[in-house]
């Protein structure tokens, strides 16, 4: 499997989903749609690093996938917590609704 | 098939981020994680193409699904949703992050790079890297995931009992 094809769409690709990821972090109240959102700007981050680990034929570039992948995971895993805690305390999953937190 | 993948991978989240029932946007991010990983695979990464679909579209996705059931905010939250989506809330940060993205891509097509040969680095190769030179930093990673677990088993006990959220935890690490 060898081929040769252009290295920017890789880039502008990560760099597009990156964007959209940021968006929907600031266009949505909801903390779940939020949550959703910084995992699609770790995966684009990702995906910068896979696309300069093929530019060069390193297996770095993988490495590092790798290790965001497990720190999306455990970001996830306590975020979703506090998600649920947040809606136990406030009925809502409105994200403007944490600044009636006391202490 | 590197272009066809990528241009379901901006589609299907560009639905994530516009749709109001949470379980259609979870569909479109699982559609768009797994377009990704064909990228990966394109891209000559099949490990980490493998691990896009385990990990991220497996238990990452299993667990936004768990908690939005037990959320259970149904057709109410559709409502709300409307109203918070609202045209003068979305148009001042989306074109913001335009301008951020056309400096990226400015950026990206005058000193990026052009053509890239490709050919698979296999796993094999990833292994030795793996616990070759980032063998710290795969110890690190351990405890992050310790770290994690153990946050997330204490922020979902429900008022100091022990709840039945523990074996959901366990599932992503």
């Amino acid at each position: 499997m060898l081929t040769t094809m252009s290295g920017e769409f890789g880039l502008l690709l990560a760099g597009v989903l990156f964007a959209l990821g940021l968006i929907g972090v600031l266009i949505r109240r909801n903390i779940i749609f939020i949550l959703m959102s910084i995992e699609i700007m770790l995966n684009a981050a990702g995906l910068a690093f896979v696309v300069a680990g093929a530019r060069w034929q390193q297996p770095d570039g993988q490495v590092m996938f790798i290790f965001i992948l497990v720190m999306a995971a455990a970001e996830v895993s306590v975020g979703l917590a506090l998600a649920l805690q947040f809606f136990r305390s406030f009925r809502t999953l409105d994200a403007d609704a944490a600044g009636r937190m006391r202490g | 098939m590197l272009y066809i993948s990528g241009f379901v991978a901006i589609i299907s989240t560009l639905m994530v981020i516009t749709r109001k029932n949470a379980v259609h946007a979870l569909l479109y991010l699982i559609v768009s994680l797994l377009s990704v990983a064909l990228v990966f695979f394109v891209l000559g990464a099949p490990f980490v193409a493998a691990l896009e679909v385990i990990i991220y579209a497996g238990a990452i996705m299993v667990l936004f699904i768990f908690v939005i059931m037990m959320l259970n905010v149904g057709t109410a939250s559709v409502k709300q949703e409307s109203q918070w989506m609202s045209p003068a809330g979305w148009v001042g940060p989306a074109s913001l992050s335009a301008v951020l993205l056309g400096e990226l891509i400015y950026v990206m097509t005058n000193s990026g790079i052009r053509l890239i040969n490709v050919s698979m680095v296999v796993p094999k190769q990833v292994g030795i890297s793996l616990f070759g030179p980032y063998l710290i930093a795969v110890e690190l990673a351990s405890m992050l995931l310790l770290s994690g677990l153990i946050g997330a088993n204490h922020l979902g006990r429900r008022n100091g009992r022990w709840g039945n959220k523990k074996d959901l935890e366990g599932k992503n690490s």
